[in-house]
């Protein structure tokens, strides 16, 4: 069959599967006063409308900042502002100031989901589609099924489809920006980084690489010369590309810093519902400095060998450290892990099915309290079979496969076992032990004195994956490039 | 001709099919849903000669008793979701365990119709060196027959139990591919009893298997050879249908009356949209009663009956003439919901990935026919879902069977292209425009008339393919 016609059937089942869970439940569904994420997102497309620009970040007596403040960058402001614009079109009482606190109903609801599929048909999808196909190896098939894949991640599709958020607009943009960077569109590529970052600033995680790699190439390039011009297009493009998202605030130094304390709040606690991250399970304070200086080996890296593969390995490491090292993360910010990570998925494919499904796992309270527990078994279950199945996971474990280089004889003192058997056996106990945890979630009542017994387990699995997940990166990306066959395309 | 055992593709196909329809639990159910709960408490609930005496709700018991007794079973089950659903006064009873136990229960029964398109994809002939999967004729089968959008919409969104009924149909069609005909007469003999719609494509049964199973020789020319009548096999095939009939019917046999008088009176299961049903007398055109929808019907399927009674092509013409009586019921018969129409495209299925006539009248049958039950599915939040449905198996069906029949030309004739492509054009009108339109109020039933009438054109017209494909090839004997 055709490549076209088989992109088109992924793509329609991939929007089919995100409507079909996106009819389920939301966070914040019919609990008062706070409700959830979704009624941010509705209170914000209220403010947005009704106020002026200068008040949008500011506590004034029309706008309650404790009442789901704007605490996202410019872009989000904006991307509410045109929702509202077609919510007052079909029914002003959705948007209405301060009457419209909690509205509920179907036809809302839908109009809400519907924007959130809106958003990733025009950015997050396309960008998937082009990546798979002009930038993955192997076959024609081999593309479609990386493709299947991708657009199956569960993570994002019970986070955006369910909990409710628009984390498909800013991992599109920036999916855009690598995509670009791939085909060599540096400018355009900095720029779509850009708008992610200006969209959510926890797209942070991944700054630090791109600045590498376009550092690292323009070097590579001349200092003199032709690197120069790119380094200033570049640059070029960065400035404009902020200005112009925060122009309305630029008028007044006051005004960006208030966007800038919003979006930045270093007042809030440290255990905001018990996140899988190291302060959660070793409960210490770590320097950021040390972590810095642990870090910096992977930028040093991509700065002196400013590749694509070791883009996408820096990528992935630098997004994982932040995540397992930040300061205050929510859950959710795993999905900014897991985007770099997919990109892997034709490459690393075990590793990469393992880390997503764990980044799935590791997020089941939330989706339990939100009471999507059947469109996360459904999902989860279909992601796990269709990507073993259609990538042959299972079969590519051997040691060249794995790249693990020289270090698999580190890390394997007795040189008799089987690797593949080895690597093989711990991904089922794994997801047995993923499996077991989610049914306990569910089917048992934790013991009274331990009320947090399940999400605290959940937590601690994941980040003992995840942390694997990142050692295992990190080796990879430091055990030397990648086949002959693999190299050429990746220069 | 068995193909070799299907591989790992097919339970990835049904496993993913199957998750699919996980996702669509929490969709929009129709009325259909509360009938078959009120069936479930009716059967638990009530001793068995009240079954088709209870009337507290408007959904009486109107299938055979096979079906009854399978919801019987069904209600055992369903007491552990949630008992309240099992009492007959809890009209309307729809708690979110409830919707679970009820969509799971289609989940699962869709076992049968899994198992049914794995013998049919056996039967079906393998090409000639196609060493790509997704080339092969049973792949394609597989997924026009598990992916099937009708099925989808009507039994996981709609809600009823057409996968497992058809199970049986395309497992009986598939035992008679693979001349075990007994096993294929008793199929439907339960059929016929868990639905009795099914009754319009038992002509073709009776006269094949009367002709092609009990006439056990033909002579050299093909006509029939009076002397190889076999009374053995008559009384076999007579006493395996009236034992599943006494099985089923046992207790019942003074309600078989009530059941004809129920369906000659065009009952109450208000079945279209809107309630505009039953008996009414036309306006302009003349008025149509029971009993001349029959003779239509009748009359329209004698020339198929005769002709494969005259010169019988085997299994495959069988099939035929099933499709034929099962459209001419559909075009004809009284009081027959769009669904029906998937009575005729499911067992297409199998012919069009053998032959490339049959996979141009395919298309056309099943786009248009799965298009005629876009208005079953109206709720704007499940829009998206039926659209994409459409979608993928539009898109999939004409590219897959172009691919298996490809370097004979093009399958669809420029004229039946413009048409399927103003299938799109009425489907913009009747979903967005319409319903934006200053009409919607004074004309609610103007995008159901247009989707009717243009979609019936698309159905008469495959009709009339059929018929001539089937009455050309009597005029060359074939051998089988």
């Amino acid at each position: 069959m055709q490549t076209w016609s088989l992109v088109s059937v992924c793509v329609l089942l991939g929007v089919v599967v995100r409507w079909g869970v996106s009819l389920n439940s939301y966070s914040g569904a019919g609990k008062p006063p706070m409700y959830g994420d979704y009624e941010a997102q509705r209170h914000w497309q209220e403010v947005t409308y009704n106020l002026p620009v200068q008040e949008w970040y500011f506590n004034t007596t029309e706008n309650d900042l404790n009442y789901w403040g704007l605490d996202y960058p410019p872009l989000t402001a904006y991307h509410s502002l045109i929702c509202a614009y077609i919510a007052k079109i079909i029914n002003p009482e959705w948007v209405e100031l301060h009457k419209s606190r909690g509205y509920e109903s179907p036809a809302h609801k839908l109009f809400m989901r519907a924007t959130v599929l809106v958003a990733d048909l025009l950015i997050y999808i396309p960008a998937v589609v082009l990546y798979c196909l002009y930038l993955t190896d192997g076959s024609s098939k081999k593309k479609v099924s990386t493709l299947f894949c991708f657009l199956l991640y569960p993570g994002l599709i019970l986070i955006d489809y369910g909990h409710f958020q628009y984390n498909g607009v800013s991992l599109g943009f920036a999916l855009w920006g690598v995509l670009a960077l791939g085909l060599g569109w540096d400018a355009f590529g900095s720029m779509a980084f850009c708008l992610a970052l200006n969209y959510k600033q926890m797209e942070l995680y991944h700054a630090l690489p791109f600045f590498c790699y376009l550092l690292g190439k323009c070097i590579k390039l001349g200092p003199m010369g032709r690197g120069f011009f790119l380094l200033v297009r570049i640059a070029a493009t960065v400035l404009v590309t902020f200005a112009l998202c925060w122009l309305p605030f630029l008028s007044d130094p006051s005004q960006a810093l208030q966007v800038v304390r919003r979006i930045f709040p270093v007042a809030r606690g440290l255990f905001e519902d018990k996140v899988a991250n190291t302060w959660c399970s070793l409960n210490i304070l770590i320097k950021i400095r040390s972590i810095l200086s642990s870090d910096s080996q992977i930028y040093l890296r991509l700065l002196m060998k400013p590749t694509f593969w070791q883009f996408k390995l820096a990528l992935a490491n630098s997004s994982l450290a932040f995540f397992l090292f930040s300061y205050q993360v929510h859950e959710k910010s795993i999905l900014l892990a897991a985007l770099p990570v997919c990109l892997l998925l034709s490459d690393l494919p075990l590793t990469v099915i393992w880390f997503l499904q764990a980044s799935t796992f590791s997020m089941l309270p939330l989706f339990l309290k939100d009471g999507l527990l059947v469109p996360y078994v459904v999902t989860s279950l279909a992601f796990l079979f269709f990507s073993i199945y259609l990538l042959s996971a299972l079969e590519h474990c051997s040691e060249e496969e794995l790249r693990l280089g020289a270090y698999h004889k580190l890390l394997f003192f007795l040189p008799k076992l089987d690797l593949a058997c080895i690597v093989r056996w711990k991904f089922y106990i794994s997801v047995a032990a993923m499996a077991g945890l989610s049914i306990v979630s569910v089917a048992l009542v934790p013991p009274p004195h331990l009320p947090d017994l399940f999400p605290v387990l959940v937590s601690t699995t994941g980040f003992l994956h995840f942390l694997g997940t990142f050692i295992y990166f990190n080796i990879v990306q430091f055990s030397g490039p990648p086949s002959r066959k693999n190299q050429k395309k990746n220069d | 001709m068995a193909a070799p055992v299907v591989d790992g593709w097919f339970p990835a196909l049904a496993l993913g099919v199957s998750l699919l329809k996980c996702l669509f639990i929490n969709a929009y159910h129709s009325t259909d849903f509360e009938v078959h709960r009120n069936w479930l408490a009716i059967t638990h609930s009530l001793p068995v000669s009240r079954w088709y005496h209870e009337n507290t709700s408007e959904w009486t018991l109107d299938y055979p008793p096979l079906f009854a007794w399978f919801e019987f079973g069904l209600s055992h089950v369903a007491q552990h979701f949630d008992r309240n659903m099992l009492v007959v006064e809890n009209l309307n009873y729809d708690s979110p365990m409830t919707v679970l136990f009820q969509r799971l229960s289609v989940i699962f029964t869709d076992v049968v119709f899994i198992f049914a398109v794995r013998e049919c994809c056996r039967c079906v002939q393998k090409q000639k060196g196609s060493r790509d999967v997704l080339n092969r004729p049973s792949f394609v089968l597989a997924v026009l027959l598990l992916w099937n959008f009708g099925l989808l919409i009507v039994d996981h969104i709609h809600f009823q139990y057409n996968g497992f009924l058809f199970g049986f149909l395309l497992l009986s069609v598939a035992k008679h591919l693979q001349s075990q005909h007994l096993q294929g007469a008793l199929l439907f003999a339960v059929l016929l009893n868990l639905k009795h719609i099914y009754l319009y494509v038992a002509p073709a049964y009776g006269i094949y298997l009367l002709r092609s199973y009990c006439f056990t020789q033909d002579n050299k020319d093909g006509s029939i050879s009076w002397r190889s009548f076999s009374p053995l096999r008559l009384i076999a095939l007579g006493s395996i249908v009236t034992s599943v009939c006494a099985l089923s019917f046992g207790p019942f046999i003074a309600m078989v009356l009530r059941l004809k008088l129920l369906e000659e009176a065009g009952l109450p299961r208000a079945s279209m949209t809107g309630g505009l049903v039953q008996e009414f007398q036309h306006s302009v055109l003349p008025s149509v009663s029971p009993s001349i929808t029959l003779i239509c019907t009748l009359l329209s399927i004698l020339p198929a009956v005769a002709s494969i009674w005259r010169r019988p092509r085997g299994a495959r013409g069988f099939l035929r003439c099933l499709l034929l009586c099962a459209l001419a019921s559909f075009m004809f018969g009284w009081h027959v919901h769009e669904k029906a129409i998937l009575i005729a495209i499911l067992p297409l299925s199998i012919l069009a990935v053998e032959s490339r006539e049959d996979a141009g009248i395919f298309l056309v049958l099943s786009t248009t026919g799965h298009y005629s039950l876009f208005p079953l599915i109206f709720t704007p939040a499940e829009l998206p879902i039926k659209v994409g449905l459409m979608l993928m198996f539009v898109i999939y069906s004409f590219t897959a069977l172009r691919k298996l029949h490809s370097g004979q030309g093009t399958l669809l004739h420029p004229l039946e292209s413009v048409y399927l492509l103003g299938l799109v054009v009425v489907a913009i009108a009747c979903e967005i425009i319409f319903p934006l339109s200053p009409w919607q109020q004074k004309l609610p039933f103007l995008p159901l008339l247009l989707t009717s009438v243009y979609c019936s054109v698309g159905v008469c017209y495959s009709f009339l393919r059929l018929y001539v494909s089937l009455l050309r090839q009597e005029e060359k004997p074939k051998q089988l």
